[in-house]
């Protein structure tokens, strides 16, 4: 069972794809946390007692296993057959019995559980033709939603640990590390520094024990890219780690994953477990003497603990606070030892770029940004989930061809990449290819991969105060301008949207975000004021509606909108369902008509209308008895 | 040793040392709140912030924190360039904002031209600035028993659950070294409070000053390994006492113990 030399390697990998040779079909159940939610669970358990019942899995080779995610939660569960390919969206498990019946045994296709390409309004047949993922490239996520991440062996049939196996049996640290360098790797926690000028650091630095982290504590609003490699393929992230320690002669590990990630706990835990056993991780890898475990440690929940000072000191079990000490954590890190700290997503790279070569990796993406990347793509868009491809693919690209366009085909407005850390940017910036570089330049940058599209019915100013009062709760309140500016900024932000800006609002916005950018301890400080500054840069004239006009000219801003129905109304009676407050009143196919003094300005009116006969204006407008009985509603 | 310029002017350091250190034994005057020369620098209040720069950077600087940063041969220091002496006002304005009516930040934000705070003031003034120096002394001490709770805004200094906390020793160190004297306490010859906890009083045997809580008594002896008792006597009383050994000792041996001493003095007959 242990695999202790070369041959028992290879041994070990043909003993697992001769099991799959049995498999003529397999049904391959999307069970990451999103198809879970959906209730991808029972529609597993559904395809299990079916098959047993028909007594086919003997008969047929038909073979069902829970996947992690495929990355389009959107439309889960998802549900795969292979070898056919074919893809199946929003599987319930009363689907179940035609499925087996018609597809699996008659090669029917099921047209309504076919995925429908938004556009052309056509069923697309096959996983690899839908849109959302022909034009992806899989580097870090190749194996999720291919392999069950509780079955070892169906990751070593898919590849997995080929690279640890190349690494350990043939290659010096040296010459490991030089393979990472030729790909270009750059972290994919956002920062982007080099991978291989990290570990040759730490190579060289003086000390008996030296340790390798791993950053899966991924706490950005709409990232959720570790959380699915961790979930999906959590030995591509061992394997990376163990090739990592490897290199840079480190024999102790440590993955920090967010407690909001239960089952990534547990698939890494079992990973381990398997992996351990099979004589991949832990004393003597794979015959070779070399010793490496790894502990998983769960986070508190602080979003500053993705910081990597922060992340050690939680670590060593304090505080999880950042702090500044002027010298690199390769050389004085975790316990004040020589530290390697990469993200999920870097670490999911490593086995891939030994096992093809740098050269292969180098070959896709920029100049300076190599590789693929991983992009959570969320908000206004059609097709929303997990994806991945090469860097300085263009915005345009990954909103209009991946995601699918804006929902409802209304106009584009903007792109938040990055997180809270991030930026805002505009159409004029659609064409940008993404990459370190170009992100940053243009005010926002890489983060964690978060990419959050938004449509005309977005305010700015929301925007940028959504995110300050993400951070404001997030700070950990160590440093000075980080928490009492994020505290003054809010306050600013508060005033703006409700309708109290004041001339000036600008010019001190602008003069506290420098202020935090550099004074600020860390880097969720220094780069708070991004979501601020970049959407000053591109939306300027939405701050000044807010500020000189009293307006929201998203019609977003409660306090300064107000709604009204005009003469195209055909007295549907839609709208006035949808109000929360009671605030619509109209007899059936007459003009409805908003009471001013009840309306909250929520806006549900203005969303369900199927006729465009509800229009937002700003509230300023409205006739000053109007005004005055809201203020009294109110 | 190194040698380093702080304003054009050279100093020397020791390698390593924190920079701070330096830069005042340069001169400059540059505001300080959550440093203290007892504690580890924590670089959490940023007024010490300064810009580094070394001839082969081109021109290039980069912004630390003095207290932090360590001293290097050759480095040179700006501690009153525009962008620094901008963040440091931005600073001060914001903790005036937090601590409107507390003197200390009141007169360190005047000296640097903030008369009003120029963002919403704290609608419930605090003293408090958050330097963290009470925790850390408590820390320092092996006492633990106050931390900061809460993260960001809701950040605060406070005992486990607010309530008296349990490890507390009566010490008094955080409100000795609070800079702002942000925390109460109360002491009298019989008992003192702080942090809401009740202390009973030692009496020196020989004064009967109640120097010292039963509890700090406890917890040095505890730590130690003396006798209680050693600590019951107050300090004053305790070199008072050892100055009559010494001199009954140099009296008993005609003076010539004394003599062969290193660090006697044959005049007071103190050591």
């Amino acid at each position: 069972m242990r695999i202790d030399s070369r041959e028992r390697f290879d041994a070990a990998v043909s003993e697992a794809l001769a099991g799959r040779e049995g498999h003529k079909t397999e049904i391959l159940v999307c069970c990451g946390t999103g198809c879970l939610a959906n209730g991808s669970q029972k529609v597993a358990e559904a395809f299990a007692q079916e098959v047993e019942k028909r007594g086919l899995e003997a008969g047929v080779g038909l073979f069902t296993k829970k996947t992690g995610c495929h990355g389009f939660c959107e439309k889960g569960p998802l549900v795969v057959l292979q070898p056919s390919g074919v893809l199946y969206t929003k599987v319930e498990p009363r689907h179940v019995p035609d499925i087996l019946d018609k597809t699996v045994a008659k090669g029917e296709l099921i047209p309504r559980l076919l995925y429908k390409d938004p556009t052309t309004k056509k069923p697309v047949e096959r996983y690899a033709e839908v849109p959302f993922y022909k034009n992806q490239t899989r580097i870090a996520m190749r194996n999720i939603g291919k392999i069950d991440p509780a079955d070892l062996g169906d990751a070593l049939a898919h590849g997995a640990y080929a690279g640890l196996a190349k690494a350990l049996f043939g290659m010096t640290p040296e010459q490991v590390i030089a393979e990472v360098e030729s790909s270009g790797l750059r972290g994919r926690g956002g920062a982007g520094f080099v991978t291989a000028r990290k570990w040759k650091a730490a190579r060289k630095a003086q000390g008996e024990r030296k340790f390798l982290l791993c950053n899966g504590d991924e706490g950005d609003p709409g990232a959720f890219k570790d959380r699915s490699i961790m979930e999906g393929d959590p030995h591509s992230v061992l394997e990376g780690m163990v090739i990592g320690a490897y290199a840079v002669s480190a024999h102790e590990g440590y993955i920090y994953v967010r407690d909001e990630y239960p089952l990534a706990v547990v698939h890494l835990t079992l990973a381990m477990e398997q992996a351990r056993q099979a004589g991949l991780l832990g004393r003597d890898i794979l015959g070779t003497g070399f010793d490496f475990d790894i502990c998983v440690s769960r986070g508190g929940g602080a979003f500053v603990c993705g910081e990597s000072s922060a992340l050690m000191r939680s670590l060593e079990g304090k505080t999880g606070e950042p702090r500044q000490k002027y010298v690199h954590a390769t050389e004085r890190g975790l316990f004040d030892c020589p530290t390697v700290l990469n993200n999920v997503e870097t670490w999911a790279d490593v086995g891939a770029i030994i096992q093809n070569g740098g050269a292969w990796f180098a070959a896709m993406g920029t100049e300076r940004s190599k590789g693929t990347k991983a992009f959570s793509l969320v908000g206004k868009v059609k097709n929303t989930g997990l994806i991945e491809l090469p860097m300085g693919t263009t915005l345009r690209h990954i909103i209009y061809d991946i995601g699918g366009g804006i929902l409802g085909d209304r106009p584009f407005k903007a792109v938040q990449t990055g997180g809270p850390s991030g930026g805002c940017l505009p159409e004029s910036h659609l064409d940008d290819p993404v990459d370190y570089e170009k992100l940053t330049e243009a005010g926002s940058m890489m983060g964690s991969g978060g990419m959050i599209v938004m449509d005309d019915r977005t305010c700015m100013v929301d925007v940028a105060r959504y995110f300050l009062r993400f951070l404001v709760e997030e700070s950990c309140g160590k440093c000075v301008p980080c928490r009492e500016g994020l505290k003054q900024m809010l306050a600013i932000y508060d005033d703006l949207v409700a309708g109290r800006g004041r001339p000036g609002d600008i010019e001190r916005i602008e003069r506290l975000s420098a202020g935090m950018q550099l004074g600020s301890l860390c880097e969720l400080g220094k780069s708070a004021p991004n979501p601020v500054l970049s959407t000053l840069r591109y939306f300027r004239e939405e701050y000044l509606a807010h500020i000189e006009q009293k307006a929201c000219p998203a019609g977003i801003c409660r306090d300064l909108t107000a709604y009204e129905i005009v003469e195209s109304c055909e007295g549907c009676g839609v709208c006035l369902k949808a109000c929360p407050a009671e605030a619509i009143a109209g007899e059936k196919k007459a003009l409805h008509v908003i009471h001013q003094g009840k309306c909250i300005s929520c806006g549900a009116c203005y969303e369900v209308c199927p006729t465009d006969a509800i229009r937002f204006f700003p509230k300023a407008e409205l006739a000053p008895a109007a005004a005055a009985s809201r203020g009294g509603a109110s | 040793m190194i040698t380093l310029t702080v304003n054009g002017k050279t100093v020397r350091a020791r390698e390593g040392s924190p920079l701070l250190e330096a830069v005042r034994a340069a001169g400059a005057l540059i505001p300080t709140l959550c440093q203290h020369e007892a504690l580890e620098p924590w670089g959490g209040c940023r007024l010490c912030l300064v810009d580094v720069t070394r001839p082969e950077w081109n021109g290039w600087a980069k912004m630390v924190v003095s207290c932090l940063y360590p001293a290097e041969e050759g480095l040179i220091v700006q501690t009153h360039t525009e962008r620094v002496v901008e963040t440091r006002k931005v600073v001060l304005d914001l903790l005036l904002a937090r601590c409107p009516e507390t003197p200390l930040i009141q007169r360190l934000a005047r000296e640097h031209g903030i008369e009003k705070t120029s963002y919403l003031p704290n609608p419930e003034p605090t003293d408090c600035i958050l330097c963290g120096l009470c925790t850390r002394v408590c820390d320092h001490i092996g006492v633990f028993a106050i931390s900061s709770v809460n993260r960001g805004a809701g950040r605060e200094i406070a005992p486990p659950f607010h309530e008296a906390p349990p490890d507390c020793i009566g010490c008094l160190a955080c409100a000795e070294v609070c800079p702002t004297s942000c925390i109460p306490y109360e002491t009298s010859d019989a008992r003192r409070t702080i942090w809401n906890k009740a202390f009973e009083m030692v009496r020196c045997p020989r004064c009967g000053k109640a120097h010292i809580t039963k509890a700090q008594a406890d917890f040095y002896a505890g730590r130690n390994g003396v006798p209680q008792s050693y600590f019951e006597t107050c300090d004053a009383c305790k070199r008072q006492e050892m100055a009559h050994t010494f001199s009954k000792l140099s009296a008993g041996a005609g003076g010539t113990e004394m003599e062969t001493g290193k660090q006697g003095n044959r005049e007071t007959g103190r050591p």
